[in-house]
């Protein structure tokens, strides 16, 4: 991406209209064309943007075109004679519904005990003082880091030990606890962003705990639990590797792992087929983003907030 | 960086009598047991089995064997080979790739006019929040032979090739790139939204040119996300598994077979679970590492 000279970085003004005595473009270009030089980078950094925005686009193209084209090759093409046939084809109770579904039910579970857990996990650690607090944090943060992959080989071994592999509620609670570190680290930031005031006028109030937790902090919190809850069920729908090792029923797998069967048991792959299917399957999760984006105000703020 | 300086500032919590009680902090204890049983519980098997010889078929026959296992690994040309491919897949496609695509792309956007911006960020995005076994798939697509890439370098009349044959460990850090920029961008685009106006602005009227404003004022500024982007951004590039899965299985032969490829190929394939485990042990040490070095970049800011 040589295509962006450090020339047009850093200048994070340009981008809004000029105003008052700020002052505008380098001190070459002082005179009266002050706004010029700034269009020109303007129109550089939209040129680079462009280019880079092609290549990115190349591959979700071939997805969306190769969906409507009833002999789809790998090949990026316009399709004759668009058909919903792929999708027609692969709208099936055994290719796409039972796949979803398991996944659903792999995902939502394993989500509604990740949130569970870790908005109950938040409250002492945001509420109390204590020595183990911050080593408590630091483990929590230490595991979110740590590549779940590498132990997925020995997650198999001790899974076989107790019975527990080949089976939705095992791999749903791995799924739960390998995505909770994270779930904490968040839940226990946003929990911080919520007043004590609210929280000592409800105790005042003779309110439990619980009581605290459930009516005045969680619907407090609203946001940051959607987002939390939200990016835990994108990350599980995604995953691959964690059903790909634990279930081996076929009518257990999820989406995730069943794509592969276009390459396996159909002879021919189908690549119309597979492309409808992706398509099927990204579709949830991309609306999810798209609503926490927008929640969050614009799209930035989960990575503000994966940043730490 | 908001969401950091919080831990430390966390909210006293207000001196009420009686509630000095231990069972206080009963709500941890779902999360804590989960945490123990399903990560830690894995972690120390793992240390287990690592030292033996299991395999998957005949579970009576495990022996402690010591350090056997990973004596052979370093003996064995394929785990060395699988470590190179991982050094240079991580180089590639998270320090060289996604690390500064993410800078250039957040620090052209912030100049660039909003539709084309709104434009690139949304693809860029997509890229991101695809599931990762359907970016397998679509690069997959793009590299072969007969497909996209080759397509447009035809068009450009330039050589085609058989990327995922001659050069599989760049196509797989491609994708890679293609999939993980959009993380760099959003992290990179919080940091310098956070540069004070004035101080470039000071060094502008004190004549530095862009490329020096750049070097001198903006990188420093940014230097702690840049610590941690890098960081994350090689955690998750380590444990890429279903990408190069879906792209090539770690082939032809084993020249894109990065490290947790291998290990399930020896696992697996193999039946080795002793060794497979040996080699995932150093994984983790590896992570576990950076980790560290991670929670240090993250205590300087608490």
């Amino acid at each position: 991406m040589s295509a962006l000279p450090g020339r047009t970085l850093s200048r994070p003004t340009t981008s809004q209209p000029p105003s008052g005595p700020r002052t505008a473009g380098p001190p070459a270009a002082w005179s009266p064309t002050t706004w010029s030089p700034r269009t020109r980078r303007r129109l550089a950094a939209d040129a680079a943007l462009l280019v880079v925005a092609a290549a990115f686009v190349l591959p979700l193209a071939w997805l969306l075109l190769a969906s409507l084209d009833g002999e789809a090759t790998l090949r990026v093409s316009v399709p004759g004679s668009p058909t919903l046939d792929n999708f027609q084809s692969v709208w099936t109770d055994e290719i796409t519904f039972t796949p979803m579904l398991n996944s659903l039910l792999l995902c939502g579970g394993a989500t509604v005990l990740t949130v569970a857990c870790a908005a109950l996990a938040a409250y002492p650690l945001s509420r109390f003082r204590s020595r183990l607090v911050r080593p408590y944090l630091m483990t929590i943060l230490f595991s979110t880091c740590l590549p779940i992959t590498a132990i997925m080989v020995p997650v198999y071994g001790l899974f076989v030990q107790v019975d527990l592999v080949d089976t939705m509620y095992g791999t749903a609670l791995f799924l739960a606890a390998s995505q909770l570190p994270f779930a904490v680290w968040l839940m226990k930031n946003f929990m911080d962003g919520v007043p004590v005031i609210l929280e000592e006028a409800a105790w005042t109030d003779g309110a439990s705990w619980p009581q605290t937790l459930t009516r005045v902090i969680l619907p407090l919190m609203g946001p940051g639990m959607t987002v939390v809850m939200i990016y835990s069920f994108i990350m599980m729908w995604g995953n691959f590797f964690v059903p790909f090792m634990l279930l081996l029923s076929p009518d257990q797998l999820p989406a995730s792992v069943t794509i592969f069967t276009f390459f396996g048991n159909y002879g021919q792959v189908a690549y119309g087929q597979l492309a409808a299917f992706s398509i099927l399957y990204s579709t949830p999760v991309i609306l999810l983003y798209v609503l926490i984006a927008r929640r969050m105000g614009g799209g930035f703020a989960l990575g503000g907030a994966v940043k730490g | 960086m908001a969401t950091a300086t919080k831990v430390a500032a966390a909210p006293a919590a207000p001196a009420r009598p009686g509630r000095r009680r231990p069972l206080r902090w009963l709500p941890l204890a779902p999360a804590t047991a989960l945490l123990l049983l399903f990560l830690g519980g894995p972690i120390g098997y793992c240390v287990y089995i690592a030292f033996t010889d299991m395999q998957l078929t005949g579970a009576a026959t495990t022996n402690f064997v010591g350090l056997d296992n990973f004596r052979r690994a370093f003996a064995d040309d394929d785990f060395r080979n699988a470590v190179v491919l991982t050094l240079v897949f991580t180089f590639l496609s998270s320090l060289i790739g996604q690390n500064t695509l993410g800078l250039a792309l957040a620090t052209a956007m912030r100049r660039a006019s909003k539709p084309i911006r709104t434009l690139t960020g949304s693809i860029v995005i997509a890229a991101w929040v695809v599931p990762e076994i359907v970016a397998g798939f679509l690069l997959y697509a793009f590299f072969r032979r007969e497909g996209t890439l080759n397509a447009v370098l035809d068009w450009l009349h330039l050589p085609s090739q058989n990327w995922l044959y001659t050069l599989p460990i760049l196509a797989v850090s491609f994708a890679n790139v293609w999939r993980g920029t959009a993380f760099s961008m959003l992290v990179y685009s919080a940091a310098l939204s956070e540069i004070p106006k004035e101080i470039n602005e000071a060094a502008e009227v004190d004549g530095a040119s862009g490329p020096r404003r750049f070097w001198h004022v903006t990188l420093p500024m940014i230097r702690r996300s840049i610590g941690t982007n890098l960081m994350l951004n090689t955690l998750q590039t380590l444990s890429v598994f279903g990408l190069i899965w879906a792209m090539t299985r770690g082939g032809p032969g084993n020249r894109s077979q990065t490290l947790p490829v291998f290990m399930y190929d020896q696992a697996f394939n193999k039946s080795l679970i002793g060794y497979g485990t040996a080699v995932a042990l150093l994984l983790l040490l590896v992570g576990a590492v950076f980790s560290v070095v991670y929670l240090r970049l993250m205590r300087e800011e608490l």
